[in-house]
């Protein structure tokens, strides 16, 4: 793990992409076959199964340390990482050890195996004989979420680069549900294997949020606008007589929308859809609400199917007739797509997502204002003589967003954020007034800088008037804006509302508490906009 | 009555009529060490040790300031009063304050390995200590200096041979001249912010000697003094000033850098672990030789840090104090 531990240092120790790239780059031409595939495994985000619950972690860790469980309890909101926390708190290594990383990604798959107390002896002696950063990604690989810095883009660059392949081959090549304990390095980089491509998805284009005013985007005659619509992106895929449907986090989802097999009858085989997954009901699409009630569930039942069933609002057609149709121009995808769509029966778990018809920006400007009465977010900005590309680039598509909804509310909970944010009070519970009692109604997490961050921790530190485990009673003191998409009737909150996307848009310094708003208030958006 | 007791305006010291540290203006304070937030301005008079004094004059300006050398022995009102090293900075002191047999130690900032610059702590037997408790987690626990040294001037070495100037953030009292004894002169130039070089001539001035150093003021050559590694306070890095150096990397020299998080926060690219507080074990070994059955535990993880010693057996209580800043992480500690 020697080899991985120095890659991860060098990720790690720079913020430059180039000084990123370069060390990835070498570590897929020099690292043993086997470790590089567990590698793109690991930062694509496919972790090996959880073989040690993390309750145990913590006491064996503790343990080890010589430390009481509630003092390991306490370090750990501060340090914002469990693999770290143990690592930092166990006494020096007392031997040294040469294994690669598949060895131990294999022997932490064989632990699964075996009973605790052998468990417990194997993690143990992992621990005397690695060295603090293995120690530290040892620890990761037992505990999962392996984010340390390096997104799917820039692997894919290093790849490309090791392998001189081109990166777009190379994006498409890591999707879908390829296992790293069976696939090799020849199968997943280098050969072309039919059967594995079948179930294969496009990287998914994604758009950049539209900043400047449309107007200089140029002539509208040359822009697509469809609704965007709150729903799940997904990818819709008909080869060899099955059908896949992928999230855009590269999540099969195929057997959690069982609706959408039917699309088989209709659609031939060799295409590929990109759309939007959403509730459907009455003719129209539903809330996301509708769509809540179905995400995280592996099986579906009855009852649900028929109340919140689901379809794909296709906008995009990337493969058609068993052809890879991204480099036409969106133009005429759209074309053969809106073709494709008029023989499909009115019950066909795949619609036609409409595009918004418009002459000027400004009468696009008043249609996007109409955009949550039609169940959207937003509109889409599409080139029309645009390829669909690779990942996130600037140019062709834009999301066009409606401006959130605001309310002020006043911060009455924090608790130490993860990660990045470890040590700084960044997790804020906010209430609203209802007559002279403040009731919470939401949490967020983002919106303020790292300096407000710092500022808005130390003043917690001192104003705290009740401690709950890492959650912390404060002064109500601070007012801040909060923004949301969205707002929903909701039984699980207590204030009886749940909103979408909270975030905190500003630090409301101008505002006494007295003077935030109260759930009279949020009761009122919920009828407008509910 | 107790020989010190904990008021509004600091830490007091009824039969001698004087304060420690205070955070208020006061008639009489004794100062365990120049940082700001224990050496304050608009006190009558000052006490602090003679190696302490230069640098609170440069500080504070124009003040009185009376010297003590370590170990002296002073007699303030019904009050004994002796200052010993804390190994903080170089001057740091605890203050120990000996009232009809009563013994208690207010100890400032400390840490208890020797940094090669400031006189190392010495142990004082007490029956009260009042310590703080920056990093008092069992996450922090430090490497020896000669480890971190060899760190940094791998660092350097790395961004010298790629055609960067090396950028060091770190605190312009104690922990730039730390690193400055640490950094090997042989692979470049040692080039320092302004805010970092006045403190080195205060000490310079003082008998206490640096490496040598080159001020990178307003009108410096940046063509001249290739390949240097510049130490400057946090605050200037990044800032228009260092952009003149063009090609570079940041560091930061700062215990806090032991976490994940915050290095990955506060960075740029590397962070050194080195700090001037006493890491957990150095608390730990700290408070079990002075003997003392009463510890008062000033700014840090307080809290924590108390609930640990009642749990291992001392009589330990939180004391509220205005010491470790608006922000402890700012201070680079």
């Amino acid at each position: 793990m020697k080899r991985f531990a120095a890659l991860f240092n060098a990720i790690d120790q720079s913020t430059k992409t180039t000084v990123k790239v370069a060390a990835l780059t070498d570590y897929f031409q020099l690292a043993p076959e086997e470790d590089r595939i567990w590698t793109i495994a690991i930062f694509s985000g496919r972790r090996p199964k959880r073989a040690v619950n993390t309750t145990r972690l913590r006491e064996w860790g503790a343990e080890v340390a010589g430390i009481p469980l509630w003092l390991f309890e306490e370090a750990y909101p501060i340090v914002g990482d469990l693999a770290e926390t143990i690592a930092l708190v166990l006494p020096p290594p007392e031997t040294e050890t040469d294994h690669g990383l598949t060895y131990w990604i294999n022997a932490l798959r064989d632990l699964s195996q075996v009973e605790e107390p052998e468990r417990k002896a194997f993690v143990l002696e992992a621990w005397r004989s690695l060295d603090p950063t293995q120690r530290f990604l040892f620890n990761k690989l037992l505990t999962g979420g392996f984010r340390i810095g390096v997104s799917q883009k820039l692997m894919t660059r290093a790849l490309a680069r090791a392998t001189g392949k081109d990166e777009a081959e190379m994006a498409h090549r890591l999707m879908g549900d390829w296992d790293p304990a069976t696939t090799t390095w020849a199968q997943l980089i280098e050969e072309d294997d039919p059967a594995a491509n079948a179930s294969r998805p496009y990287p998914f284009y994604l758009a950049y949020a539209l900043e400047d005013a449309p107007e200089d985007l140029g002539a509208p005659a040359d822009w697509q606008a469809d609704w965007k619509w709150d729903g799940i992106r997904g990818q819709l895929i008909l080869r060899g007589g099955e059908h896949f449907v992928w999230s855009r986090g590269e999540e099969l989802m195929t057997d959690r929308f069982p609706e959408l097999a039917r699309a088989r009858d209709f659609i031939p085989d060799g295409t590929v859809l990109d759309g939007e997954l959403l509730a459907w009901g009455d003719g129209a699409p539903q809330n996301f609400n509708a769509l809540q009630k179905r995400i995280g569930r592996k099986t579906v039942p009855k009852k649900l199917l028929t109340e919140a069933p689901v379809i794909l609002y296709a906008y995009d057609l990337l493969e058609w007739q068993g052809a890879d149709m991204r480099q036409k121009p969106l133009s005429e995808r759209r074309t053969t797509l809106e073709h494709l769509c008029k023989t499909l029966p009115t019950d066909a778990p795949v619609k036609l997502s409409p595009t918004v018809p418009f002459d000027t920006w400004d009468a696009l400007a008043d249609t996007r204002s109409t955009a949550r009465d039609a169940q959207a977010e937003g509109l889409m900005l599409k080139r029309k003589d645009s390829p669909y590309l690779t990942g996130r680039k600037k140019g062709d598509w834009w999301k066009w967003k409606l401006d959130p909804l605001t309310i002020d509310a006043v911060m009455i909970y924090a608790q130490s954020g993860h990660g990045r944010r470890a040590n700084l009070f960044t997790d804020f519970t906010f209430a609203v007034w209802k007559g002279n009692e403040l009731v919470p109604f939401t949490k967020a997490y983002s919106g303020l800088t790292d300096e407000e961050f710092r500022k808005i921790t130390a003043w917690v530190k001192k104003n705290t008037q009740q401690r709950f485990g890492p959650v912390r009673q404060v002064t109500p003191h601070h007012v801040f804006e909060i923004a949301f998409e969205g707002i929903q009737a909701s039984t699980r909150h207590k204030s009886g509302v749940a909103l979408r996307f909270p975030r905190m848009s500003r630090w409301r310094h101008d505002k006494p508490v007295s003077e935030a708003n109260s759930l009279d208030d949020l009761n009122e958006m919920l009828s407008i906009y509910g | 009555m107790s020989a010190l007791t904990f008021t509004p305006a600091g830490i007091y010291c009824p039969s001698g009529d004087f304060y420690i540290d205070p955070w208020k203006p006061v008639d009489r304070a004794l100062i365990t060490h120049g940082h700001a937030d224990h050496a304050r301005w608009g006190m009558g008079s000052y006490l602090a040790t003679d190696i302490a004094a230069p640098v609170m004059h440069h500080r504070l300006g124009d003040v009185s300031i009376d010297t003590v050398r370590y170990g002296e022995t002073l007699t303030i009102g019904g009050a004994k009063v002796s200052f010993h090293p804390a190994g903080h900075v170089p001057g740091s002191a605890q203050i120990r304050v000996e009232v009809a047999g009563e013994v208690w130690v207010a100890s400032g900032d400390y840490k208890v390995v020797d940094d090669g610059l400031s006189t190392p702590f010495e142990p004082v037997k007490c029956h009260h200590f009042i310590t703080e408790s920056t990093f008092g987690l069992p996450v922090f626990r430090w490497q020896e200096q000669a480890v971190i040294a060899q760190q940094i001037n791998d660092w350097w070495a790395g961004c010298q041979a790629a055609g960067k100037t090396a950028f060091l953030g770190c605190y312009a009292l104690g922990k730039a001249q730390r690193l400055m004894s640490m950094l090997n002169p042989e692979i470049g130039p040692i080039l320092t912010h302004t805010a970092i070089e006045n403190t080195n001539a205060v000490m310079r001035g003082q008998g206490i000697v640096l490496p040598d150093t080159i001020q990178a003021g307003a009108d410096f050559d940046h063509k001249a003094h290739p390949g240097g590694l510049v130490l400057a306070p946090p605050s200037a890095l990044g800032s228009a000033w260092a952009r003149k150096f063009g090609a570079q990397e940041n560091a930061f020299a700062s215990g806090w850098m032991a976490l994940r998080g915050i290095r990955r926060r506060r960075a740029g690219d590397r962070g050194f672990v080195i700090s001037d507080h006493a890491d957990w074990s150095g608390l730990l070994s700290a408070i079990k030789e002075t003997e003392a059955e009463n510890i008062y535990v000033t700014h840090g993880y307080t809290e924590i840090f108390t609930r640990f010693l009642n749990d291992q057996g001392w009589n330990a209580q939180v004391l509220q104090t205005e010491f470790g800043g608006e922000d402890a992480e700012d201070e680079a500690a």
